[in-house]
């Protein structure tokens, strides 16, 4: 053999060896996770991930799920859907999971979905968009709102206070896009007309242009903004610039966090939005279904992680919870019984909302899951709700 | 047995041993999935190759045309009606003119002028995918129909394995004997001195189109591999931190060496992959990993291996 080639077999024989994992410990479930926990949206990963870790030590704790410890296997995607579906693979291959929650994007998500669908084992997503559950797969479930709900909530919204005429802006992210669609497609239903609409490029600076475009639009009554990350603020800034004020504003839940109250300034005032009772936990009523339950999950969070709470986490622990509520009535590790269980969760409290699934819903989160705000004096009102 | 001596068929000779034997050690699925992703990546790598290695010429752009390729057999069967199989050739041809068209001025630049205009070639693909989502279903990307050959469905790690593995072998064959045709010289002259190739007679735009050109067709055939082993594609295929990816890929593996550019795929593929244990520090061992490699092995993985153990042999 030539030299070259002897070096070769080594590198290939020294990478197939490495690959090879531990033995497999006995009396445990096997749970499965892929995060983005780097890379550009580990805003959504890192919270994700440190709540798994952080409720899966403490079920453990307290003696495990039907009998068995949890043992939680996370792999970090970085964002990128086909290291995901690599990871998905491995779960499934080689760790051989009997659940699996995440995916954090709807990127990351979609890339998964055919593995776990093919393997029949059950896939809690923590991808936003409204596509991972319908059409609706048979193993494929998700925790958090859909952006359509959003939609919806905002016209609701925009109804109460008769207001018919409003213009779009949209972030060309996926985010922003999915919900963009979703929006147009809502709008009629709520007797809405969508007068004039416009979209950012998600790393955009100014938004001034296409603002000054719908000021001059005759006939808008509010203007709804779909995206996440900086994006909003710097709409919401260029706003109040505009002097825009006396049109109200309305961001996504994509934005509910304390970060864009910074970020968008003095000019956040008066700008509404839908978000999960998690973001008020403090102020909710006390008899609010929710309130122990969000209560609970931000001070353990935020003890534990010592960062403050994101809504994010809060889908990984409805994610968790769903599922181990699951395994305990069925009894059973068996990846098919689990999957039926999940599907017939009803009733179950979450930071998200009160689920109800079907075999036709595998979100099971209606209009009440999310709470309408509005920004005052850097802080978050709750409105009340339609009565 | 006078052909085993020819360097070319001896590393055929073991890339084939290589894949025929590594599913003996297999435990599970999971390993013809990473294996295959190395044959995916390699595939493209060794056109890079081409490009980079024997031409000398650097595109920071390339994951575009694998874009190309792996939204050809995306689109063509949602939108268009068009198998799989007859969308990955369609891909190609256009890839090669997408390539030919863009590389005749381009490539008229030298050095850093070159990269940054292929960098924005690049990122130009990236950007039409990511709007066009009536086409390309936006920045969430799309599903991808399965392959049917003859009423035969492609699923199934290990099918793609064996797939994936036959088009590596057909790739680096093809490269391989390319490298000894009058054109692969034609690289090699313009690669060690442009002034030099053209008192030679070698028509240095065209050659240098030709090498573009080629290069371009292997990552659009290798963007149609993935996207159909994964039934999905979405834009960031077609990203700038793809293309970096596979140049760093090229290389690593040892740049004009074919069997440097599967090496390389195999090492960036995998690392991911072991680095797991690490959990946190994985992206920081992965950086280290490579950094060091550079350092000590600056002709990268193959060439520097080949010399030690020539070095050895010796006396």
């Amino acid at each position: 053999m030539k030299p070259i080639s002897a070096a070769l077999c080594l590198v290939v024989a020294g990478a197939v060896a490495a690959l090879g994992g531990p033995a497999r410990a006995q009396q445990t479930v096997k749970i499965g996770s892929v995060l983005s926990v780097s890379g550009p949206a580990s805003f959504l990963g890192d919270p994700e991930d440190k709540t798994l870790r952080m409720y899966v030590d403490k079920i453990n704790a307290a003696g495990g799920v039907a009998g068995n410890k949890i043992e939680l296997v996370i792999y970090d995607d970085g964002g990128d859907a086909n290291k995901a579906r690599t990871f998905a693979t491995r779960l499934i291959e080689d760790d051989k999971v009997v659940a699996m929650i995440g995916g954090s994007t709807t990127g990351t998500t979609m890339a998964m979905l055919p593995v776990f669908e093919g393997a029949e084992v059950p896939f809690i997503s923590l991808g936003g968009a409204i596509e991972i559950i319908d059409p609706v797969s048979k193993y494929v479930f998700k925790t958090p709102h859909t952006d359509k709900m959003a939609c919806e909530k905002i016209f609701e919204d925009l109804k109460q206070r008769a207001l018919t005429k409003i213009a779009l802006i949209a972030g060309t992210d996926g985010f922003g896009s999915s919900m963009r669609v979703q929006c147009t497609l809502a709008a009629p239903k709520y007797g809405i007309q969508i007068v004039t609409e416009e979209t950012y490029g998600p790393r955009d600076s100014d938004m001034t242009a296409q603002l000054t475009k719908i000021k001059n639009t005759a006939g808008v009554q509010a203007v709804v903004n779909t995206g996440f990350g900086q994006g909003p603020a710097i709409v919401t800034r260029n706003y109040a610039q505009l002097g825009m004020g006396a049109v109200p504003l309305y961001q996504s839940h994509g934005v509910a966090s304390k970060s864009f109250i910074e970020l968008a300034g003095p000019a956040a005032d008066g700008v509404r939005l839908p978000a999960a009772a998690l973001l008020v936990a403090d102020k909710l009523p006390d008899n609010d279904p929710q309130k122990k339950i969000v209560v609970d999950y931000k001070a353990t969070y935020e003890a534990t992680a010592k960062q403050p709470v994101s809504t994010f986490g809060g889908h990984a622990y409805d994610g968790l919870y769903i599922l181990v509520d699951a395994i305990k009535r069925a009894n059973s590790t068996d990846p098919k019984k689990i999957r039926d269980e999940i599907e017939k969760t009803k009733g179950f409290v979450g930071t998200g909302g009160i689920v109800n699934m079907s075999p036709t819903d595998h979100l099971g989160l209606d209009l009440s899951a999310f709470r309408m705000l509005e920004i005052k004096g850097g802080d978050w009102i709750l409105m009340a709700p339609k009565s | 047995m006078a052909w085993l001596s020819d360097r070319r068929a001896a590393t055929l000779l073991v890339f084939a041993v290589i894949i025929a034997a590594l599913p003996l050690v297999f435990p599970s699925g999971y390993y013809y999935r990473v294996a295959a992703l190395v044959f995916v990546s390699g595939f493209a790598a060794i056109g890079l190759n081409v490009l980079m290695g024997q031409a000398g010429q650097v595109s920071l752009g390339h994951a575009g045309f694998f874009g190309i390729g792996g939204y050809a057999v995306a689109i063509g069967p949602a939108h268009l009606g068009i198998a799989p199989w007859a969308a990955t050739p369609i891909g190609a041809v256009l890839s090669a003119a997408l390539a030919y068209v863009v590389g005749r001025p381009i490539l008229r630049l030298k050095g850093h002028y070159l990269a940054i205009a292929t960098l924005g070639f690049g990122m130009l693909v990236a950007l039409v995918i990511t709007t066009e989502s009536r086409w390309t279903g936006g920045p969430d990307g799309m599903p991808v129909a399965k392959l049917v050959l003859f009423g035969w469905r492609a699923t199934g790690a290990s099918t793609w394995y064996w797939i994936s593995g036959a088009v590596l072998l057909i790739g680096a064959w093809i490269a391989l004997n390319l490298a000894e045709t009058p054109t692969g010289r034609a690289f090699r002259a313009l690669h060690d001195s442009e002034v030099a190739a053209r008192v030679a007679g070698i028509d240095v735009a065209r050659v240098k189109l030709q090498a573009f050109v080629v290069a371009a067709v292997y990552a659009s055939l290798a963007g149609s591999l993935l996207a159909m082993m994964n039934g999905f594609i979405n834009p960031d295929q077609a990203g700038f931190l793809h293309s970096v990816e596979l140049v760093t890929m090229v290389v690593l593996g040892g740049l004009g060496s074919v069997a440097g550019a599967i090496v390389g795929a195999a090492v960036l593929v995998t690392l991911p992959q072991l680095l797991t244990v690490f959990q946190e520090y994985e992206n920081v061992m992965l950086g280290l990993i490579i950094i060091v490699s550079m350092i000590f092995m600056r002709d990268g993985v193959v060439p520097t291996a080949a010399r030690l153990l020539a070095r050895r042999g010796q006396p």
